[in-house]
């Protein structure tokens, strides 16, 4: 974050000259419109050159809402250049700020997202009619486990402690719930077997990263390898076999909330879900509050980004990462839970095919902030989930591009184009007790 | 409170850091540690706090034997520490730093961080700090945030306050508020413990001296004793403070700095459009208070920093702009001011650190290759010439001494064809024997006509070197005075005061 | 971590006798790395055999009467492991069981060619962590090299030597560039090569299936597979030993990859500029080295030695065209066999050769125990998760420590 202007906050009555204070030259974050540019201009050559003849039509509304939203049908071409013009305005706007002195704001990145996206779906969509409410409420099932995992990877990374293993967690996960689900007959035993799932793996990090020092990036780059290797054996050797008692999970019931899931729009899309994505939003909730609002909160952050500080005023550092990635493990184990109760009624070998890299990815879109990087995962869920309905309706876009999208907004991130961002201090580094 | 150490002795693996120490703080009493850079003040008081054991002895509160096991039992027995490097979370506020690890909870856990605020306003008014609870400490002076270290430990009702070299990043006059803080606390009954390796200060405010050396109390001293009876217990002889010289052969203008201004990423301007020159055969000592733009301008000298502007020009050739390979090929030397990050690579061989800087041309490298003969034979005769102590040239250099991977970096640079030397900090942690043979070098390389800038916060140091001494003062040349001028003139010039008479 | 490249003699003590000096070599190999890597080896192996022992059908069932006949037990168990290692044993060394020698031989020639990707896609890894660069992009970067080499392989007709020679080179080139952009982007924006490299995997990944299912790509005409044409012969890596076995050229342009990257590491100057960079990037920089484009040519380096990999597996391995599995879990492969060989190249090719017994072995062992050949990876992960930690091996085996 870049964004920084130094101009020392210090309490009135103290004279400044006694203080070294510097001169400072105000640095404003230029990215967000560049980037607002470039995607505007992406979008006018798009509907410039690969000019969509017809209508589109966005479907808005589910049998079983209160009242039905009607059905709204835009010519093509016409729609999508007017959001052309509407994202030029946006740029120009965050231009302005820039001339100004000032950053382009969270809410004009979100407005902006919105109207590039209608535009893009408006071209993408002629001549058909996309489901709104079914591309969202994808949309959402296939982030279920991003944003689990991404809740794990943030708690890890803000007490200074990489974790890559989220892939392993998810996948491990996935396999506890579904032989333990399938053993007892019980979703929610099986649930717990997954928080159990991640929880191990998490420990087996903490083990080789915390206690003995090991890279982290290594630790979590062979668990990786580590689980796929256990639960393919397993699978293979155990699971297939006798895939009656073993591999035949039982699977969650839709809880549709009472009012809450009739409204229009929201409610099929949030309210008509199962108890792991009740679960999620009070994840996130509690995650969120709990870093930023309680005491054990403000030791993680403290642990993640001066270690030695906090010894220093007698928090055991290990100690608080090693409970935190536990912790961090058993929601990303959650999150595999929903592949095998929820998703596919069975597990199968590398079933996550990767999420937890995306959901890593999250992590780091999202600054290791609880709620951007959830905003991150339900971001590159629809960006997946997209690809399905657009290879549906025929879209014009190949699949792979789709799916592609999460990875590269991810270089795009870390190399600073979409917004610098600022780690963890102490992330990744192992802290050494002198006790001795 | 009453604070004992009996007979603390702490090993590092062969090196004993502390070997049975002994003594005795009383409350309301100033304590003074003095010893030199690694003499074992602050094993001792790591060891006092809780973050390391001591293999032997014990640490007594008001006839109590202690058994910390850590810095929280440590606090909670009522000990404070400021310590040397700021203990704070830099993008947490000034009361989120207070109360972590001594945090007031509401409902389930959630923070009370009113509490807090409070807390810190109160003692704040309480000592005249005038902080700001609310601040973000990585905004805030480094002479507010050792407040902030202060308002910790005293928000942890600490009666024994330990002061780990407080003043090595205060300006004088910062310096002078520090000792009344001091004072302040003293007359409120606490037991302090001021660890600091200046003799002036430990004058100032001290009611008792201890005096260590390489892990030993040497022996006490009182408040009234001399300047040169504290160094020679320190050093364990007399010493010369003043580094013999003759008078300097002065040769043309070598080096022309015009305009100069360095910027970091964030937009600080850390040089101000400064301009100097220095003549062949010339040491220009830098002098101020550390923080005051001296690395940047060190760096920028040899193409470190990124955002320059203005003039370097050396015998007659632009260096802005250019690489640091292209300013090393021009024949700059450079002695950086942290050895270990920037001047050594520590697992590398004594050999291979020797040709870092030279690791494109010959005679080191051919077509690609290294010459390996060439490099033995070279770092052979180096290692000899520069009376560098170590079993041989395949050691590591990070396993050497600190007097021993400085001269490493000094032979390495001297052993250069140098059209100029830049020195930063070229003495900082080193034994005294080597820090006279790296004075004698630096000198002898001036006389042999090459322009030397020498950049150190001692002001002895650079008295002692100085042809010409510039003050900076936040990035803007204060002054050029000669080395003669009185020490109080050159203090007040470290504060930005250009004192009458004073050639800018 | 440098190795001493000058002074080869170890400082011998004055009045050191021989007896003496034996004593400590000895102390040395069993308090050092050798001895680690050895017991870390063992202890993933027993782990291995727990595995197996416990999902071995027989065993369970013995298991429910062990008290009454613990005998069972134990055989069950004796047979379960001692099945599945001499499977292992003979998939990947030599077959005893085989009627003549030449085939009973074939399984080492098998080991020999997993090796070869492993090794120098081992080295392309070991490379960059000798720069202090965690290159976990190695499979992105087979795959373009792959698609690349494949693309060079069956689109040309030229004579032998010279079209394999371009199509090489092609991989090579395609898996430098893949790598170095994670390099670049290290030196100009400081992105962590950990997550670029991670990302640039799928990134590859998609690219390359989308041009394996596009007609005008690398799609075989007339197919709605994702699949190209295969090799032409002129662009295969030819047999070693003859048309029995099937190892390749391949293994031998790992061993030449061993020698250069040695000489890289050890005799260059960029070598020596890779391991400062590595070892302490702040006076790497100080001393006039261009950290940034240390860091690019590194990776682009490491991404030539993975993009052989690539190559060897499309012109060598598997010659019946280009697919998106064409990496065959080398990439990640490769990180732990760098680890193993603590990025040395020497290391490097001995840890090459033990993985690519398990390789070959653990195809054998599925194919007549019915053990799945996921063991394989279980085992190697922990072999580098143990070796990663010395101090866990030596407290379980009751080693002496060493000294610092």
């Amino acid at each position: 974050m870049s964004e920084q202007t130094s101009t020392p906050t210090t309490a009135p009555g103290v004279s400044p000259a006694h203080e070294i204070q510097l001169r400072a030259v105000t640095v404003v974050d230029r990215k967000a419109p560049t980037m607002f540019a470039i995607l505007t201009i992406g979008l006018a050559l798009i509907v410039g050159f690969g000019s969509q003849e017809g209508d589109t039509s966005f479907r808005l509304a589910v049998p079983t809402d209160f009242f039905e939203l009607p059905t709204v049908t835009v010519p093509s071409t016409a729609t999508t250049w007017l959001l052309v013009l509407v994202c030029a305005a946006l740029a120009a706007y965050s231009f302005f700020l820039l001339t100004r002195k000032q950053n382009t704001r969270l809410w004009l990145v979100v407005l902006f997202a919105l109207a590039w996206m209608t535009g893009f779906l408006a071209w993408a969509g002629a001549d058909a009619t996309l489901p709104v409410v079914g591309l969202l409420a994808g949309s959402l099932a296939v982030a279920v486990p991003l944003v689990f995992g991404a809740m794990g990877g943030v708690l890890g990374e803000r007490s200074g402690v990489v974790n890559i293993a989220i892939d392993g967690q998810l996948l491990f996960g996935a396999f506890a719930a579904a032989m333990i689900g399938s053993l007892t007959g019980s979703t929610w035993a099986g649930l717990g077997a997954a928080m159990v799932a991640g929880l191990l793996v998490a420990a087996v990090l903490g083990v080789f990263a915390i206690s003995y020092m090991v890279d982290q990036v290594i630790v979590g780059v062979v668990l990786n390898v580590l689980i796929i290797g256990i639960t393919s054996f397993m699978f293979s050797q155990v699971l297939a076999p006798n895939a009656a008692t073993l591999n035949h999970p039982p699977r969650f019931e839709r809880w549709a909330i009472p009012v809450l899931g009739d409204i229009p729009l929201v409610g099929p899309i949030f309210f008509r879900q199962t108890p792991i994505v009740y679960l999620l939003y009070i994840a996130v909730a509690l995650v969120t509050w709990a870093l930023y609002r309680t005491k054990w909160g403000l030791r993680v952050r403290a642990v993640g980004e001066h270690p030695k500080a906090a010894d220093t005023v007698g928090i055991k550092v290990n100690r608080t990462r090693f409970r935190t990635i536990l912790l961090g493990g058993a929601i990303a184990g959650m999150g595999g839970a929903f592949y095998t109760l929820v998703s596919v009624p069975q597990f199968n070998r590398e079933m996550t095919g990767g999420a937890g890299y995306i959901a890593l990815a999250a992590v780091i879109f999202g600054k290791w902030d609880p709620i951007r990087a959830t905003l991150a995962a339900l971001l590159f869920g629809f960006a997946s989930n997209l690809q399905g309905v657009l290879s549906v309706i025929g879209s014009p876009v190949p699949s792979q591009f789709m799916l592609m999208l999460p990875y590269v907004v991810t270089i795009f991130a870390v190399a600073g184009l979409v917004g610098r961002s600022r780690a963890p201090a102490a992330d990744g580094i192992p802290y050494r007790t002198d006790n001795h | 409170m009453k604070l004992e150490l009996r007979g603390i002795t702490k090993r590092f693996g062969t090196l004993t850091a502390n070997d049975r120490i002994s003594l005795t703080v009383e409350p309301g009493e100033i304590h003074c540690l003095l010893g030199e850079n690694g003499a074992g003040k602050s094993t001792l008081m790591n060891v006092l706090y809780g973050l390391y054991r001591a293999d032997e002895g014990e640490i007594v509160l008001n006839d109590e034997v202690q058994h910390f096991t850590g810095p929280g039992d440590a606090m909670a027995a009522g000990i404070g520490m400021v310590h040397q490097h700021f203990m704070l979370i830099p993008v947490f506020t000034v009361a989120e730093n207070v109360m972590l690890g001594n945090e007031a909870t509401g409902f389930a856990g959630s923070l009370d961080l009113e509490a807090s605020r409070q807390r810190v306003v109160e003692i704040s008014e309480r000592f005249g700090f005038h902080v700001n609870p609310d601040s973000v400490v990585e905004e805030l002076p480094v002479g507010v945030q050792q407040r902030v270290e202060i308002i910790k430990a005293l928000s942890r009702d600490a009666e024994v306050l330990v002061f780990d070299e407080p003043t090595a990043v205060l300006t004088p006059q910062e310096t002078d508020e520090l000792m009344g803080i001091m004072r302040q606390l003293k007359e409120a009954g606490k037991a302090i413990v001021f660890i600091t390796h200046k003799l002036r200060e430990v004058r100032e405010v001290a009611d008792k001296i201890t005096v260590i050396r390489l892990g030993k109390v040497v022996g006490e001293a009182e408040p009234t004793a001399s300047n040169k009876e504290l160094a020679a217990m320190m050093v364990g002889r007399p010493v010369e403070l003043t580094v013999r010289k003759g008078p300097p052969k002065l040769g043309d203008e070598a080096l022309i700095v015009t305009d100069l201004r360095v910027i970091d990423h964030l937009g600080h301007v850390h040089v101000d459009d400064i301009s100097f020159t220095i003549k062949r055969g010339e040491v220009l000592a830098v002098a101020g208070v550390q923080g005051n733009g001296q690395t940047e301008l060190t760096e920028a000298l040899l193409g470190l920093q990124d955002h320059v502007t203005g003039s370097i020009e050396l015998d007659g050739h632009q260096l802005v702009g250019r690489s640091v390979r292209q300013i090393l090929d021009a024949g700059v030397g450079f002695i950086p001011e942290d050895r270990q990050t920037d001047g050594l690579v520590g697992p590398m061989t004594i050999a291979e650190n020797f040709m870092l800087d030279r690791s494109h041309t010959e005679p080191f490298v051919r077509r690609g290759t290294l010459q390996l003969d060439t490099l033995e034979k070279f770092a052979t005769k180096l290692l000899k010439q520069y009376d560098v102590r170590a079993p041989g040239i395949t050691t590591p250099a990070g396993q050497l001494s600190g007097g021993n991977q400085q001269k490493v970096v000094v032979a390495r640079e001297l052993s250069r064809d140098l059209r100029l030397l830049v020195a930063a900090q070229p003495t900082r942690g080193v034994d005294v024997g080597s820090i006279e043979f790296i004075h004698t070098q630096i000198v002898a390389t001036r006389d042999s006509g090459v322009p030397v800038l020498v950049v150190s916060t001692e002001l002895d140091e650079v008295v002692a070197l100085a042809d010409r001494i510039m003050v900076l003062y936040r990035g803007h040349i204060v002054g050029i005075v000669p080395p003669d001028t009185p020490r109080e003139v050159l203090g007040l010039m470290m504060t930005g005061e250009r004192p009458e008479g004073a050639v800018a | 971590m440098s190795t001493p490249t000058v002074d080869k003699k170890p400082p011998v003590k004055p009045g050191e006798r021989d007896g003496d000096r034996w004593n400590r070599i000895l102390r040395d190999i069993v308090a050092g790395n050798a001895a680690v890597a050895f017991f870390s080896v063992l202890l993933a192996v027993i782990v291995g055999s727990l595995l197996i022992m416990f999902t071995d059908e027989q065993v369970r069932d013995t298991f429910g009467y062990i008290t009454a006949r613990p005998s069972d037990f134990l055989t069950a168990s004796w047979d379960a492991i001692s099945g599945a290692y001499g499977a292992l044993f003979r998939g990947s060394v030599y077959n005893n069981q085989a009627d003549d020698f030449a085939t009973a031989i074939r399984p080492l020639t098998e080991t020999l060619k997993f090796a070869g990707p492993l090794i120098a896609a081992g080295l392309g890894v070991g490379l960059a962590f000798r720069a202090s660069m965690f290159n976990i992009g190695g499979r992105g970067q087979m795959l373009l090299a792959g698609a690349a080499s494949g693309w060079v392989g069956y689109q040309f007709e030229w004579p032998w030597p010279i079209h394999l020679a371009v199509a090489i080179i092609a991989g090579m080139v395609a898996g430098a560039l893949w790598g170095g952009l994670a390099g670049f982007l290290k030196a100009r924006t400081g992105a962590h090569e950990v997550i670029v490299t991670i990302m640039l995997n799928y990134v590859g990944f998609y690219l390359v299936f989308f041009a394996l299912a596009t007609q005008s790509l690398l799609q075989a005409p007339n197919s709605a597979n994702p699949k190209s044409l295969p090799m032409k012969e002129s662009a295969t890596l030819p047999k070693l030993l003859g048309d029995r076995y099937n190892l390749h050229l391949g293994f031998l342009l790992a061993l030449v990859a061993v020698a250069v990257v040695w000489w890289i590491l050890n005799r260059s100057s960029l070598g020596f500029r890779i391991r400062a960079v590595g070892e302490n990037p702040a006076a790497a920089r100080t001393a006039g080295i261009d950290v940034g484009r240390t860091y690019t040519i590194v990776m682009l380096i490491a991404g030539a030695l993975v993009g052989l990999a690539g190559a060897n597996q499309v012109l060598g391995t598997v010659t019946s065209g280009i697919t998106t599995d064409l990496d065959a879990g080398i990439g990640f492969d490769a990180i732990t066999v760098a680890l193993l060989g603590r990025s040395r190249p020497v290391g490097i090719l001995f840890a090459g050769l033990l993985f690519g017994a398990f390789k070959a072995g653990g195809f054998a062992m599925q194919a007549s125990q019915n053990i799945p050949v996921d063991i394989v990876l279980v085992i190697q992960s922990l072999i580098v998760l143990f070796i990663a930690a010395p101090p866990l091996v030596r407290a379980i085996f009751r080693l002496p420590a060493r000294e610092a």
